[in-house]
């Protein structure tokens, strides 16, 4: 069926290899991400109007436009437009910080936004000062509720990146073509071995984190 | 830019552009009844079978949409099932989007308390009444806000399809630049085409969204 391919060489390796960079750049990129995305997302709870706009056409954006376009426009567009030289790996990872920024920050605003109003009113009438209310009350709450939905977005990115390849980048899907290519004569049938070998590798580095991030959730909602 | 180059590239946009909203919405039509479907069985707890979609919804939910059509594509035909590029699409993204649809639905279905299954009885409805008339509306206004970003996610995967040698707005724009050169009017273009069809189905899901918070809620 195919299997018998990856069992050549070093054609395992290389493949783990692809997937490795394919999981480099979306830790890379949900690390940015999240740290931009908190700071969005309280910026998001400011009552200016010109913040909110600007923020909501962004979101706005990232909800409509496919990441491949984005892709496309930052690793064609940039270069022809302004001139600069962008290596792949850094367009992918400018464009995924992009939208899990977007990502990030609105579920930022969905838990500041969860926290009754009575909880600051009450932390105010105990005495705290405003650093303790949110140091004390506000943050650890939130934490709770961001864990979970911080670790989901990290398979979601990991799922994401599996694009790159459009834009040449040598990860697993790549590397899994190159493979079928090379023994197209000995193994005729190694689309079908390598291809289920990586749906299943990809399945493997997604799906323990997805669990973790339900039972977080789980754990923590109740 | 050069709108020349733009009125010239119209005609294969369009026609680019029509594959993809069809591929699209038929593989969205297909991930309902997919997810639908699948919903039930969990949710009724069917034996066998929900363990069966228990697996799919969590392999699905758990690949790219591009590992699974490179698979089906290339990898099937091997195994002596052969889909065409269009086919391929529809069925890919009808397998993916019926991993998300049946969790949006089956969290509907499950956060409705069972008092109301209970009540609906004592008023003397029969089973397939309490399910169809008090249940499902509910679950699927509940259910409503997950199913539009649904909709939503599967429209922007259909960006993928250029990998299977569709002939979508993808490819299209790739194949352009490829050929004339001319980045800015293909990228241009791209991107126009693609609020075109998806700043509607946006805008529409948010109405939808807040006449469903207003049934359940009254807010």
């Amino acid at each position: 069926m195919g299997f018998e391919v990856l069992l050549k060489g070093s054609n395992m390796i290389r493949l783990l290899g692809g997937l490795l960079v394919a999981l480099r750049i979306s830790l890379v990129s949900v690390c940015i991400s999240i740290i931009l995305g908190t700071v969005l997302g309280v910026a998001m709870t400011f009552k200016s109007p010109v913040v909110r706009g600007v923020l909501r056409v962004y979101l706005e954006i990232v909800r409509i436009m496919p990441q491949m376009v984005l892709l496309f426009l930052v690793y064609f567009g940039a270069t022809k437009a302004m001139g600069i030289n962008l290596s792949a790996e850094a367009a992918s990872v400018i464009v995924f910080t992009f939208w899990g920024t977007a990502e990030m920050s609105d579920l930022v605003r969905g838990a500041l936004k969860g926290i009754p109003k009575i909880q600051y009113e009450s932390s105010v009438a105990l005495g705290l000062s405003n650093v303790q209310t949110y140091a004390y009350v506000i943050v650890p709450q939130i934490i709770r509720r961001m864990i979970p939905l911080s670790i989901n977005l990290i398979t979601r990115m990991i799922k994401t990146t599996s694009l790159v390849m459009m834009i040449g980048i040598v990860e697993v899907l790549k590397v899994g073509q190159q493979i079928i290519e090379a023994n197209r004569k000995s193994s005729p049938n190694a689309a079908f071995g390598v291809f289920l070998t990586i749906f299943g590798l990809y399945f493997i580095a997604c799906w323990p984190i997805s669990r973790l991030s339900k039972h977080l959730e789980k754990k923590w909602s109740a | 830019m050069d709108f020349e180059v733009i009125t010239s590239y119209l005609p294969r946009y369009e026609k680019a552009f029509f594959l993809t909203i069809r591929i699209g919405w038929l593989g969205i039509l297909l991930s309902f009844a997919i997810g639908i479907l699948s919903a039930f069985l969990i949710h009724f707890r069917v034996p066998i079978l929900s363990k069966i979609m228990d697996v799919y919804v969590e392999v699905f939910r758990n690949t790219p949409l591009l590992v699974q059509l490179f698979f089906i594509y290339f990898g099937l035909p091997k195994a002596g099932i052969s889909v065409s590029a269009e086919s391929c699409g529809i069925v890919g993204l009808g397998l993916l989007g019926g991993s998300y649809m049946s969790e949006a639905i089956r969290s509907g279905l499950d956060s409705i308390p069972r008092m109301q299954t209970e009540s609906a009885v004592a008023l003397g409805l029969t089973k397939p009444q309490v399910f169809f008339s008090v249940i499902f509306p509910q679950a699927l206004t509940l259910s409503a806000p997950a199913v539009i970003a649904n909709v939503i996610f599967l429209l922007k995967e259909t960006s993928v399809f250029s990998a299977i040698s569709l002939m979508d707005l993808m490819f299209t724009a790739k194949d352009l630049i490829g050929l004339y050169y001319n980045t800015t009017e293909a990228l241009f273009l791209l991107v126009v085409f693609y609020i075109v069809m998806l700043l509607p189905v946006s805008v529409l899901g948010s109405v939808i969204e807040k006449k469903a918070r207003f049934r359940m809620l009254g807010d």
